[in-house]
């Protein structure tokens, strides 16, 4: 590739390769040495490639800032695997010591690059298009023809025809030397810069942004405010603050979802809208808006998603002593995202003479499942939507777990020093309650009832700084990205000699600098070229054109 | 037309469609048979055609009439696939309700990703002399739609409120051109490194352009692409994740392989860029990109349990609150860059 070798020359500081460790060394020569390394264009090569090679375990892993509790099943499948992965950082990959040091080890070399680019084409910005060379006809694009005209009309002549297209000219005394397709360099350099860009952006985001989500009942009796000890879960960056969170507060009037019931997409949901009351200071004017899937709602730079829906049905437990010992709505997890077939638990601490834990399933569309044969089978939720609500509960008595101090998830009952009520058959006593029944406890427990159904929502809260800055970045690096790809960087000359028997013979010759230069539009553009200069002179003679192919 | 018929009518559409590429693949099947016939005329007859054509390395391939023939119908043949291919995605589009583009589900993104390869072969010998890729495109994409056809196909279902985004749109538009677009690079790369190596004179290796011509061509498919990809993958990607989810870059498994993907191919792009590391090398890391590409598009859904985009149904873990509009989410990044458990089945 014989159009390589003038870049070679021309671009030292990204062509520089890995030069072979001097034996004896200074610190400073080593320092120089290590610095020529880490720039070069092969460790850049093999940082990329190590990048993408650093990501995929975070692919394959489950990740504890994304799916922690995929961690904690991963944790218990593989006890012995689990302390090791810990030490490797394996489950935060993306933010572990070695995937940073690759990324980072990347921008240094990045920077240690372009910086001296940026030097170079200043420099190349400003200088003139380098002189003809003396064979131009041995470049790999070139013709050659003979006339009558003499020499300066054609170089007159090639100097406008190559200023008319977009070249920078320089005219000498026998040759007319010109240059298009500076903007590619700046492309590259733009396109370089700007991936710097993305990356300070994304940091800031992740540094001082913040993430956090809650499950909101549906009813003004219920509110959320804008810090830190509303939130079920939170994932501040390193250097949050809490005092940037914005002081909103909303609750959720209605929420609707449009479940649709005929045709083959029967059973689907579409168009979720949860209905919010929201104000943005307190005190401040309350405002209302519909938050949907897709369009949250923006609170100076701060976004708010719905990203999750379910039920909460309304139980009340009396005790034995006919106490009301817990009454509200308690929210249950779905465990199928089509069904809502949803899994919950209530705790009654307080009733009297025992504690009562309620554990069990509701059923949003409550249907027998049947097997092949028609037998009746699980109970199961056919529908999203609460046409034919049930829950279904199994009862624990004794200590439930939470005297102790310590903290435990509402979702989860604790079994270990309670006691699982059976019938005198000595099965488990299990209720079935449709919205508006009641059932009362064995062993004068008490009484349950099903009231009635909430629903509930999950917000997530969110803001991440620097957000526009990485967009920004990143349009910038496409831009500079299709003009590094797409713009030709090239040289033309064209030289004009008197010869012997006194025609004027002209050597025209092109050099595309480009690594993909395309040989048909090279050839094109070299002929266009050779004809506007032969154009008004018909009597051109012994003409003759080389193409190369390369 | 009802649903039902347009449905039907785009079933149509692509078999008809696969018939006529498979037509086509053996009208380019023909060419190369009857150049390898040609190729035993005897050393005289070789002689000649060879001084016919200029001695130049492609003599073999002074080719008799009716190879001409057939390779023009196959490229004829191409194109009326390619315009029965368009109308049946249309009709796709047109069967569901309300009328919506052809991205739903795997079925519909392979039925569309084997239109742009069709298509921008079609546009590319428009340009430059590629039809030697025939033979390859017609076998892939026949392939690439029996596939869909008997593995991926699935009911037309309406998209899910979070599709329901322009974003979705540009994303899957550019994410399925650049997919199209890696995936002829590929072609071109794997012919590279077949040529590279081969010294046969008969057969379809001999028909093909030199290293240097392929290579190029590779390449220039690659820096269509890539910009493209970078469009779909890091730009309209991440705004539309960023309505959706809250969060604009969630290293969800397919969002890795997705940026695994660019990197690889900004890597390959940079090779070329030194000296040292075209052709061969170069070829190699084109080859890398496109098995990272396809690899998101087919393997994330049965590796990885911990995407936000593959979802067993049922399987959502019991204490994860985040179910509910989880499905229609993941279903549109599913179609989205590229993969995906279709949880959408009825
Ligand atoms: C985040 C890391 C990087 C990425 C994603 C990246 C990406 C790219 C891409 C996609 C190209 C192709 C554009 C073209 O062909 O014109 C390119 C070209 C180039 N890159 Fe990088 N690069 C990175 C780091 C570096 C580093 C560290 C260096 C210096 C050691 C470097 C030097 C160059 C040079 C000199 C070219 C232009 C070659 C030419 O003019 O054709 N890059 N880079």
């Amino acid at each position: 590739m014989t159009d390589l070798k003038p870049d070679l020359q021309q671009r030292p500081s990204h062509d520089r390769q890995a030069t072979a460790l001097p034996t004896d060394l200074t610190a400073r020569e080593l320092g120089r040495w290590t610095w020529r390394q880490l720039t070069s264009m092969r460790t850049a090569l093999v940082l990329l490639l190590l990048l993408a090679l650093a990501s995929i375990p975070g692919s394959v892993i489950p990740q504890e800032n994304i799916d922690s509790l995929a961690v904690s099943q991963w944790r218990d499948n593989h006890p012995q695997l689990a302390p090791i992965w810990d030490r490797l950082d394996l489950f935060n990959v993306y933010g572990s010591v070695w995937f940073s040091s690759i990324y980072i080890l990347l921008m240094i070399s990045l920077v240690g690059c372009i910086v001296p680019r940026l030097f170079v084409y200043a420099r190349a910005l400003r200088a003139r298009p380098p002189r003809a060379p003396r064979h131009l006809t041995r470049l790999p694009e070139s013709a050659s023809y003979a006339t009558d005209e003499s020499p300066e009309a054609v170089l007159e002549r090639a100097a406008t025809a190559l200023r008319g297209r977009r070249f920078r000219v320089d005219a000498g005394a026998d040759a007319v030397a010109a240059e298009r397709g500076y903007l590619r360099e700046a492309g590259n350099l733009l396109f370089h810069l700007a991936v710097i860009v993305v990356l300070v952006g994304v940091a800031v985001g992740s540094l001082f942004g913040y993430k956090g989500g809650v499950i909101m009942l549906n009813g003004d009796d219920y509110g959320f405010s804008n810090n830190l000890t509303q939130y079920d879960d939170f994932a501040p960056g390193a250097l949050f603050d809490p005092d940037v969170m914005e002081p909103f507060s909303f609750s959720i009037t209605d929420f609707q979802v449009d479940w649709l019931t005929e045709g083959r997409r029967a059973g689907m949901a579409r168009e979720f809208v949860a209905e919010l009351d929201y104000a943005i200071e307190p005190g401040g004017e309350t405002r209302s808006y519909d938050l949907r899937v897709n369009h949250p709602l923006s609170i100076g730079g701060t976004d708010v998603f719905l990203i999750g829906h379910g039920y909460a049905p309304v139980i009340t437990i009396r005790d034995g002593d006919g106490e009301v010992a817990y009454s509200g709505p308690s929210v249950f997890l779905p465990t199928n995202a089509q069904t809502f077939e949803s899994f919950g638990v209530i705790k009654a601490p307080d009733a009297r003479p025992d504690q009562i834990g309620l554990e069990g399933t509701f059923y949003p569309t409550f249907a027998m499942g049947r097997d092949t044969e028609g037998n009746l089978t699980m109970p199961a939720s056919v529908f999203g939507d609460a046409i034919d609500p049930l829950v279904s509960l199994f009862v624990y008595t004794g200590d439930l777990g939470l005297d102790d101090g310590t903290p435990a998830s509402v979702y989860v009952l604790d079994k270990a020093k309670a006691t699982q009520v059976v019938k005198d058959d000595g099965q488990p006593f299990r209720m079935d309650l449709r919205p508006g029944d009641t059932v009362t406890l064995p062993d004068d427990l008490g009484t349950v009832s099903f009231d009635g159904l909430q629903r509930w929502n999950k917000i997530q809260v969110s803001r991440s700084p620097g957000k526009m800055v990485a967009l920004a970045g990143v349009v910038l690096a496409l831009i500079g990205l299709l003009g590094s790809l797409f713009i030709r960087p090239r040289r033309m000359w064209v030289r004009a000699r008197r010869q012997d028997d006194g025609t004027t013979l002209v050597e025209v010759a092109r050099l595309d600098r480009s690594s993909a230069g395309d040989p048909e539009d090279g050839a094109a553009e070299l002929a266009e070229v050779v004809a506007a200069l032969q154009g008004e002179t018909p009597e051109t003679k012994n003409s003759k054109r080389e193409e190369d192919e390369s | 037309m009802t649903d039902a018929q347009w449905e039907v009518f785009s079933y149509q559409g692509v078999i008809g469609a696969a018939v006529l590429y498979f037509i086509a693949m053996l009208a380019y099947f023909f060419e190369l048979a009857s150049l390898r016939s040609a190729a035993r005329l005897t050393a005289q007859e070789q002689e000649q055609h060879e001084q016919a054509a200029g001695g130049s390395t492609q003599a073999l391939v002074a080719t008799p009439r009716r190879t001409e023939v057939a390779a023009r119908l196959g490229l004829v043949l191409t194109v009326f696939a390619v315009v029965v291919h368009l109308v049946a995605l249309v009709a796709r589009g047109l069967a569901a309700n309300p009328n919506r583009v052809p991205w739903g589900n795997m079925y519909e993104f392979t039925i569309s990703g084997t239109f742009v390869v069709a298509l921008i072969f079609v546009l590319a010998t428009l340009r430059t002399d590629i039809e030697w890729l025939g033979p390859l495109v017609t076998t892939f994409v026949v392939a690439a739609l029996m596939a869909a056809f008997l593995g991926l196909d699935d009911a037309v279902l309406p998209l899910p409120d979070a599709l329901n985004s322009p974003w979705l749109v540009i994303h899957v538009v550019s994410a399925v051109i650049s997919t199209g677009a890696f995936t002829i690079g590929a072609l071109l790369s794997g012919l590279y490194l077949a040529k590279e190596r081969s010294t046969s004179t008969t057969g379809y290796l001999a028909r093909v352009p030199e290293p240097k011509v392929l290579d190029r061509l590779s390449y220039r498919m690659h820096a269509f692409g890539f910009p493209v990809w970078t469009f779909a993958v890091l730009i309209t990607g991440p705004i539309w994740a960023h309505q959706a989810w809250g969060a604009y870059w969630n290293w969800d498994p397919k969002e890795v392989w997705a940026f695994i993907t660019w990197v690889v191919y900004a890597a390959y792009l940079h090779a070329r860029a030194t000296a040292g590391w075209r052709g061969r090398n170069a070829a190699i890391l084109a080859l890398v990109g496109a098995a990272t590409l396809w690899f998101n598009f087919i393997g994330i859904n049965f590796f990885s349990s911990s995407s936000q985009h593959s979802y067993a149904e049922g399987a959502a873990p019991e204490t994860s609150v985040v179910v509910g509009l989880a499905g229609p989410v993941e279903a549109a990044e599913e179609v989205g860059v590229v993969v995906g458990a279709d949880h959408a089945r009825a």
